[in-house]
């Protein structure tokens, strides 16, 4: 299915097709990896909306990449609640692991660091998603094979 | 009392293992409830709620059943009228919808049916946080098998995720948001009881309020209210208790319990053998509680008497390695990280309240500027357009308050007394990965 089918498809479950834009901002960005202009001219096209109108709304959001970035991400909860269980720690030693400062992707491309706001996985900390999955009380002599895991797929 | 183990309403039968598929929940008599609501009028369905004072468990704590006779009735108004669950949790130390997304979908599902019958309407949507990808997964599938065994009749669940902003949490943000449009918040009123999705009545929900309506009908509206703290605080909560104690989790316990019981008897107490420093209750957004209140009950009138406030249920302890100024820096970052931008108090203050805050944190700051810090506060609390400036700024006058001492030691020793050793040192703020100009005062303008 094209992705201008899939969002016509999505908009069909809204009285207004404009109450698609955040799923269709997500396939776009699933297929390209980021909105780029391209996909945000897709976007626009298939919900019949001006490309600056699809931007300012996915500049709003903190889960769309507007710059290309890496085929996985890793993004560690830094608020209090991980914060006090050692988040630090964990998001240094993803630092040291990937060579990369938090907001920032390898060289090649393949990883993207990212520390975010509170996961709402309190009880376990530090909670870390990778590409968007869950990971629960991490610590940072796990971090290492995270990283691993993520290189080999 | 209250400290025991009593039994689970809300994620009743997942005490051991989560009830993802229908046949589980049914097992446990799901959706007997909704065909008991069926059963009755809509209006008799509002009446029970009403009785039963079931409060909103997202932070505001407003009747249930007093916003839904709110929504005008179809013999009233040309329009459709919509319910809309708030699974936006994003709140800082907050992770009890999720459990419940997790644990009893169904009944979380169940729960939309019966508030739909009540207010009689045809179209529910469930706006969830986008960051939750498996809660995503296992609702859908909830709803899907639903579908498939013909329990929506004629109503409509569409489960709409988010994208990555903690604004949207708050209601007429999140109508904005589902309505495909920027997440900031509109001017109440019209309230979304009148005016809400698509400009139509519409019913906003937290996850677990909705997902306590079935049990309400369940152990009956008269001993649902004399559960908890009768009159006002009602029915169990699932607390959120987090930080530095020895158990962490999700603990389902009646209104009531105190503060010291869920981190000492529940908790187990205090992990590594360190002293309790502070607590955050209700989450983040509110005042934090010094250790000589934790015998404060957990109930709303309780803990207003004390000008704190239940929020969403979330007890996170502090030990005494955190440094309280780090501790509300990290707190104003976040906030200032996820203030829209729409109004100029929070847009402003907020960032300003970090800029004095790391002032103090690094020594480079006066007595005067602990004013300032409380000046900048007042200057927010009750002046924004929706309740996220105050959310900063509570937090942060009441580390200033309730911990002055500390903030002098930093004035006095010219920066952090705790050198690294704090819990919280140099711990990384979301904001400090993007590029920001300095405001003008900042520049020297």
């Amino acid at each position: 299915m094209s992705l201008t089918d899939e969002i016509q498809k999505v908009a069909q479950r809204y009285p207004d097709s404009k109450s698609a834009i955040l799923p269709a901002l997500r396939l776009a960005q699933e297929r390209h990896g980021w909105l780029s202009r391209e996909a945000i001219e897709e976007v626009g096209e298939a919900l019949d909306l001006t490309p600056a109108y699809c931007m300012s709304v996915a500049s709003f959001y903190d889960m769309f990449n507007l710059e290309p970035a890496g085929r996985h991400t890793i993004e560690v909860c830094t608020n209090v609640c991980c914060g006090l269980v050692n988040a630090q720690a964990v998001l240094e030693s993803f630092e040291r692991e990937l060579g990369i400062a938090p907001g920032e992707t390898t060289a090649d491309g393949e990883i993207t660091l990212r520390a975010v706001e509170c996961l709402g996985a309190c009880s376990t900390p530090t909670a870390v998603a990778v590409d968007h999955r869950y990971r629960q009380s991490v610590t940072p002599d796990q971090v290492a094979s995270i990283v691993e895991e993520l290189r080999g797929r | 009392m209250a400290a025991e183990a009593s039994p689970a309403l809300v994620l009743g039968g997942a005490e051991e293992q989560p009830l993802r598929d229908l046949a589980s929940y049914r097992a446990v008599g799901g959706y007997a409830q909704l065909e008991r609501a069926r059963a009755m009028t809509p209006q008799q369905v509002i009446e029970e709620l009403i009785a039963s004072n079931l409060r909103g468990r997202g932070g505001a704590f407003f009747p249930t059943g007093r916003k839904a006779s709110f929504i005008p009735t179809p013999d009233k108004i040309a329009k459709p009228v919509y319910i809309t669950v708030n699974a936006d949790e994003s709140e800082p130390g907050t992770f009890k919808d999720r459990e419940i997304m997790l644990r009893v979908p169904h009944r979380l599902v169940e729960g939309c049916l019966i508030a739909a019958h009540a207010i009689q309407s045809r179209s529910v949507f469930i706006y969830i946080r986008g960051e939750y990808s498996t809660e995503y997964d296992v609702l859908q599938a909830a709803v899907d098998e639903a579908q498939s065994a013909g329990l929506l009749g004629d109503v409509s669940i569409v489960v709409h995720r988010g994208a990555g902003a903690y604004i949207c949490g708050e209601e007429t943000a999140l109508l904005e948001s589902l309505e495909g449009k920027r997440g900031q918040p509109r001017s109440k009123p019209p309230f979304p009881a009148i005016e809400g999705v698509y400009a139509s009545p519409t019913l906003i929900n937290n996850v677990e309020t909705i997902t306590t309506i079935p049990v309400v009908l369940q152990v009956g509206p008269a001993e649902f209210a004399q559960i908890g703290v009768p009159p006002d605080s009602t029915g169990t909560r699932v607390f959120c208790l987090s930080g530095n104690v020895v158990r962490p989790g999700a603990y389902e316990r009646p209104h009531g319990i105190t503060v010291r019981e869920l981190i000492y008897d529940i908790g187990g107490g205090i992990a590594d053998g360190r002293k309790l420093k502070a607590v955050m209750v209700g989450g983040s957004s509110f005042p934090v509680m010094t250790p000589d209140e934790i015998d404060t009950k957990l109930d709303a009138t309780s803990l207003g008497q004390r000008g704190l406030f239940i929020g969403s249920g979330v007890v996170t302890a502090i030990d005494d390695r955190a440094c309280i100024v780090q501790f509300a820096l990290r707190v104003a970052q976040f906030y200032m990280h996820e203030s829209c931008g729409k109004c100029t108090p929070c847009r402003v203050g907020t960032r300003w309240l970090v800029q004095l805050l790391r002032a103090v944190e690094n020594g480079s700051a006066s007595e005067h500027d602990l004013e300032l810090l409380l000046d900048v506060c007042d200057r927010i609390i009750g002046k924004c357009l929706c309740v996220l400036g105050d959310s900063a700024a509570m937090p942060v006058a009441s580390c200033v308050t309730k911990f002055r001492a500390e903030f002098h030691e930093h004035l006095a020793h010219g920066g952090c007394p705790f050198g690294a050793d704090s819990s919280l040192d140099r711990l990384f703020a979301p904001v400090d990965q993007h590029h920001l100009a300095p405001v003008a005062h900042e520049a020297g303008v």
